[in-house]
């Protein structure tokens, strides 16, 4: 957090996405908006816990209630002369916030305009493969793709604002996953306060009909991009040399990349011979810090005199690799431009596919192929390394230990079995991953919120109820209206389940209307059932907590078979556990140091009374309930058992009641730091069931010994 | 692997994989802050995000010595050009040799050998776990150097978690030119969990060094801990005649069998055992693969787990123990045990002598009984809740007269007939038969489904145990039933079985 106070000539160290957030107040910016969502979460909760440091500053902070929203709080830098920045995980939170972005690429800012993206893409993404880089074209916002270490990605920040005020034109400045989780450091320059400040522009109100998205200004606002603010933005990149030529001995070839693959090349590079780690390559470079609009003379003096280029531009369709393509021809350079035909057409620039697609392109080249380094043995023979792929189990991801959602879809998994399967619909949160096993609930997935809205097709009047979900995340975020108020409004009969889990977990825990936490700068206690019955819903039940397994599959039956007509809408309600260990783990921790009376709970499983039947094991999936050998000779199979994770949640135990499966969980209470009245009572307690014992073992012919191999 | 030049330094990379919850994201943090605590540099990566939660992550680490001029390190490993891997599970560091991060010239693996299930080995009915041996064989051909043992253990030892003793085992590699005090002051800065953390360091140093302490291994011996002296010398007569009347390899099970039985009911019970064992022997020609499984089989299913078995076991003094220890528990501190149980009309009817098979199925009794179904939770380290169950253990000297008992033996009986007339010409199918009893497990529902898939199977069994192949076909039935938790592919299987039954 002290980071962001940093002044000139220090050094900051830390991750990419926080070096974003030094960059903005070195910018002077005077407002920021977003909305949370990997990769950029972690720029949203700096800001929230930085307000001191915002307030000494003058800038303003809005957690958004979408991207929608955050994008069109840009708006005041349209007559201001007020830097404002905004953010978001793309393409998804671009897709929301598409409308607000074309109307205010159209009429165009006077102050800059930053927009952040965190572009969710490879390995790891949680959302679908797409490139945000059309939007920028679409709207003809300018587009930022800078090397990923943190003095570049400041740099891109800086030059972002000064490029979208040179040319009226709001720029995108896109950070891949690893770039906003790269550990790095550059030397920081002091915080400026906005010239001009927020309370400035509200008091002394602009309007330029000019700017405003209307007939005939519109049109005005089309040609004005084309005539102007591309041409402004052209000279500005050239002037300030935004992208980077790097020669090198070998000119035959050249290599133009985008920015954010920088690294990778020149790694590839390296392990091929042809660079050193200080990035000195024999292979000419042109690096893209910018990917739209391209700066054609720039790309010509670069191919012109070439034998081939490689364009190295991760995702499709390839943009680039067709513009670049276009302006060769336009101007009739002859030079043979290689792309896709070497590197994969779609997916992450992984290493092996950088190192491969190089390879290809270099070994077509004759006075290069000769240099390079050979390619590594494959480590294993072809058979083995197809037996080991047999072998590997897949890792689907799933439900955190003790997480509250669990007993939800055992609860949904119980139901059904009593009342038949039903269509289900997902939505986008922590929930989603219900549709993996065990539970393999749930048949789409169509965006943040419109998990009631995308079972909305089969609405066609009473009979088979569908079954739609969406968390407390996606019912701010526009559910409300899109799910709720349009299954009221097309009278529809299905059931709506909300879960309820006090923040927007899947993005890292921030604060929503309906959060449990009292922050100082937010509003919260706004409960989603007056939320629900405030838009007309007259049936609805809230389960509080979720792990009451059998009451929430009686309450879930009742919501599928009920006369009452209308939207049936059940609330969920228990808070993530994730987030409540993070904030009752260090309190216990403490307590117990403290020598205070604390229970700490754990379950368990006797292994002599399960069977091994693992049945627990298909309406859980909780990762601290798993197999062991017990040793046995007379056991063919693994029993279950539960790890030192455990936090108590209850959820096995309630599993196994609740679908009477077996009697072999229990739960053990520790009592740390015992008062008097703990230690007599056990005392008296042990004794007489300690006579009760020795009493029966001493009547038994024989006594298997419990402790048997594998115990410590 | 790449040409490293002279005049120009390279980084030590490191990658890690470890699945969500295991501390990849401390490791990487310890690691960057040790190598810029020695005056490198470093860079890091991850992907969090989604694969945070129990899917698979990895991070990346590059560091070298500081230089004037910035060095361009590289986001994610490239292929052959990984110093050291560390995999914090057996079968992440097989995914680590499958993606080509270890290779023979030059990749230092660091593996924990222990297991952390993924969901469809969890869910699958019986053992259906990974092959531990693909991954073995794997990771030796393809390593420069193979550190592996238990970590997980080795920080639990500690009281700790898997990152420190993963850490310990980093810097006991000689991968990175540090000094383990410098490893140490690390964790040591780290504060909350430090004193841990360093025990669990310091197991992990050892463990690298592969003097990991093995677990003591091997059964404890049977000894009688009572009885009369004429129910002891029934015993003995009963482990000799184990010596005597069946063949060696089977003796060691066929023990274990006898003392489960004596344990699940009294002396006499465990003649039973052997008795219906012989019968099998009997037939079987000494045919040791039968015998041995049977022994297996045949002790489970004697010892079926109804509410006297399970009363029983949950009230005895090892059990109590062996909460205490599962819960970490240290000694004097004061542990509590709620149990979950669900208590059904049937189980409780069947507790009933099977004289009064009319009046437990009566209407009265069923009001009755449900007043004792249901959820409940019982305190057995209370007198009350003890004493309850103590009770219903109490109830063993009348078990034999039980309704559960009589099906139970009727049921097994039946099972036998079949194996032994298999025996007698088949002896292949007869341990397929054998086998067969293993479908049969769980309580209320899922028992309920065992006993049905077991009746399916043994009726397709029925109709192809002329041919030849039967054993084969036998088998291929189990394995259906088992594999599908509802029994839809058994279906397919038996109707295969009756289209070949019929031509």
């Amino acid at each position: 957090m002290e980071l962001l106070r940093l002044g000139a000539g220090e050094t900051f160290t830390g991750e990419g996405i926080l070096a974003v957030t030094k960059a903005l107040l070195q910018c002077g910016v005077g407002y920021v908006g977003g909305y949370q969502g990997a990769p950029i979460s972690h720029l949203m909760d700096v800001l929230s816990d930085a307000s001191h440091i915002l307030e000494e500053l003058g800038v303003h902070f809005e957690a958004s209630a979408n991207e929608a929203a955050a994008a069109a709080m840009l708006s005041a830098s349209m007559h201001y002369p007020i830097r404002g920045a905004a953010t978001w995980k793309s393409t998804v939170g671009t897709n929301v916030a598409a409308d607000a972005l074309a109307n205010l690429a159209s009429g165009g800012v006077t102050g800059g305009a930053l927009i952040i993206v965190g572009e969710d893409y490879g390995e790891g993404s949680s959302i679908m493969q797409e490139r945000s880089h059309a939007f920028a074209m679409k709207s003809q916002i300018w587009l930022l793709d800078p090397r990923p270490d943190a003095p570049s990605i400041v740099k891109a920040v800086e030059d972002g604002f000064a490029l979208s005020e040179a040319s009226n034109t709001p720029v995108m400045l896109e950070l891949r996953i690893r770039a906003c989780h790269v550990h790095g450091s550059f030397v920081a320059k002091d915080n400026v306060r906005s010239a001009f400040s927020l309370e400035e522009a509200r008091d002394a109100p602009r309007r330029d009909t000019g700017r405003i998205v209307l007939p005939p200004a519109s049109f005005e606002h089309e040609q004005e991009k084309v005539r102007e603010r591309w041409p402004a933005a052209v000279e500005f990149i050239r002037a300030n040399r935004l992208n980077e030529t790097f020669d090198g001995d070998l000119s035959e070839c050249g290599i133009i990349l985008q920015g954010g693959m920088y690294n990778g090349v020149v790694t590839a590079l390296r392990h091929l011979g042809l660079a050193n780690i200080f990035g000195d390559s024999r292979i000419p470079l042109y690096v893209m810090n910018v990917t739209y609009p391209l700066i054609e003379d720039e790309i010509v003096a670069f191919c012109d005199g070439k034998k081939s280029v490689l364009m190295v531009e991760e995702g499709q369709p390839a943009y680039l690799e067709q513009a670049v393509n276009a302006i060769l021809r336009d101007n009739a350079v002859t030079t043979p431009l290689h792309g896709k035909d070497v590197l994969p057409a779609a997916g992450e620039y992984t290493g092996a596919a950088m190192m491969d697609g190089l390879r290809g392109f270099l070994e077509q080249t004759k006075s290069v192929a000769g240099l390079l380094a050979p390619a590594p043995a494959a480590a294993l023979s072809r058979a083995a390394a197809g037996q080991l792929a047999d072998a590997m189990p897949a890792r689907p991801p799933g439900f955190c230990t003790g997480c509250p959602e669990r007993p939800i879809f055992s609860a949904l998994t119980l139901a059904q079995q009593d009342v038949g399967e039903r269509y289900v619909a997902a939505d986008i949160g922590c929930h989603l991953f219900s549709i993996m096993p065990p539970f393999n609930i749930g048949a789409s997935t169509m965006g943040y919120g419109l998990g009631a809205a995308s079972a909305s097709g089969l609405n066609v009047g009473a009979g088979r109820r569908t079954i739609s979900i969406m968390g407390d995340g996606g019912f701010w975020h526009n559910g409300l209206t899109s799910g709720i108020g349009n299954a009221v409004f097309n009278k529809s009969d299905d059931v709506i389940l909300i879960v309820d889990n006090f923040y927007s977990a899947a993005t890292g825990g921030q604060d929503l209307l309906s959060s449990r936490a009292r922050p100082a700068n937010r509003s919260t206690h706004h409960p989603i059932a007056d939320a629900v019955r405030g838009v007309g819903v007259k049936w609805v039940r809230v389960v509080d907590p979720t792990y009451d397994v059998a009451r929430m599959r009686d309450v879930l039956k009742d919501a599928l078979t009920t006369g009452e007509p209308g939207p049936k809408v059940v609330i969920a309600a228990s808070e993530c556990m994730l987030n409540r260990q993070r904030r009752e783990k260090p309190v216990m921790r403490k307590a117990m140091a403290e020598g205070r009376r604390v229970v700490k709970q754990v379950f368990g499983v006797d292994e002599d009374v399960c069977t091994g039947d693992h049945a627990c094991m298909r309406i859980s999936g909780c990762p601290s309930l798993t197999l062991k050998d017990t040793g046995d000779p007379l056991r063919d199979d693994p029993v279950a058992t539960v790890d030192r994770s455990c936090v108590a949640c209850g959820h096995c135990g309630e599993v196994a009641q609740a679908a009477i499966l077996c009697p072999s969980f229990y739960r053990a209470d520790t009592i740390h730091n015992a008062n008097l009245w703990d230690r007599f009572r056990a005392s008296v307690r042990a004794s007489l069931i300690g006579y009760l014992q020795r009493r029966r073992a001493s009547a038994r012919a024989l006594e298997v010994p419990a402790s048997r191999a594998g115990t410590p | 692997m790449g040409a490293r030049k002279a005049t120009s330094p390279e980084p030590i990379t490191i990658a890690i994989l470890a699945i969500g919850g295991q501390g990849g994201g401390v490791i990487t943090n310890w690691l960057v802050r040790l190598a810029e605590s020695q005056g490198w540099q470093a860079q890091s990566t991850s992907v969090p995000g989604v694969a945070q939660r129990t899917g698979a992550t990895i991070y990346y680490v590059e560091m070298l010595p500081a230089t004037r001029r910035r060095p361009v390190l590289a986001l994610l490993p490239f292929p052959g050009a990984v110093d050291l891997v560390v995999a914090a599970e057996w079968m992440e560091a097989g995914r680590a040799v499958q993606r080509g991060f270890v290779t023979p010239q030059r990749t230092v693996l660091i593996a924990s050998t222990h297991r952390a299930y993924a969901i469809s080995e969890k869910s699958a009915p019986g053992r259906d776990f990974a092959d531990d041996d693909a991954v073995a064989g794997a990771v030796n051909a393809a390593s420069r150097k193979l550190l592996s043992a238990d970590f997980a253990r080795a920080a639990d030892a500690a009281g700790s978690v898997i990152s420190a003793s993963l850490f310990g085992a980093i810097s006991a590699c000689g991968v990175l030119p540090f000094p383990r005090e410098a490893f140490e002051a690390v964790i040591r800065d780290g504060g909350a969990g430090a004193a841990a953390s360093l025990k669990a360091f310091a197991n992990g140093v050892v463990a690298a060094g592969g003097q990991t302490a093995k677990a003591a291994g091997g059964r404890a011996s049977t000894k009688l801990s009572g009885g009369t002296k004429a129910q002891r010398d029934a015993f003995d007569e009963l482990c000799r005649s184990v010596m005597t009347d069946f063949p060696a390899p089977c003796r060691e099970i066929i023990n274990a069998g006898l003392v489960r039985l004596v344990d699940f009911q009294d002396v006499a019970y465990g003649q039973e055992y052997l008795a219906r064992l012989a019968r099998v022997a009997s037939l079987a020609d000494g045919h040791a693969g039968l015998i041995g499984e049977l022994a297996r089989y045949l002790a489970n299913a004697m010892a079926y787990q109804d509410v006297i078995r399970v009363a029983d076991l949950k009230t005895r003094a090892a059990r109590f123990e062996r909460v205490r220890r599962e819960a970490g528990a240290r000694d004097g501190q004061i542990v509590s045990v709620r149990e979950y149980l669900h208590p059904r009309i049937e189980e409780m009817r069947s507790l009933f002598p099977a004289r009064f098979q009319r009046l437990a199925h009566s209407k009265a009794m069923r009001a009755v009984l449900g007043w004792f179904a249901g959820a409940k939770r019982v305190r057995t380290d209370r007198m009350s809740g003890f004493v309850l169950l103590y009770g219903l253990a109490g109830l063993r000297r009348w078990r034999r007269g039980t309704i559960r008992h009589r099906a139970e033996m009727d049921h097994i009986d039946g099972w036998l007939d079949r194996v032994a007339a298999a025996a007698r010409d088949n002896r292949d199918l007869a341990v397929e038969i054998v086998r067969c009893r293993g479908l049969i497990k769980g309580y209320g529902d899922t028992h309920a489904r065992g006993v049905g898939k077991y009746d399916r199977v043994l009726d397709g069994i029925d109709r192809i145990k002329e041919r030849d192949d039967a054993a084969d076909w036998a088998r291929r039935l189990r394995e259906a039933a088992r594999k599908d938790a509802e029994g839809s592919t058994l279906d397919g299987a038996l109707k295969t079985i009756a289209d070949l039954a019929a031509s």
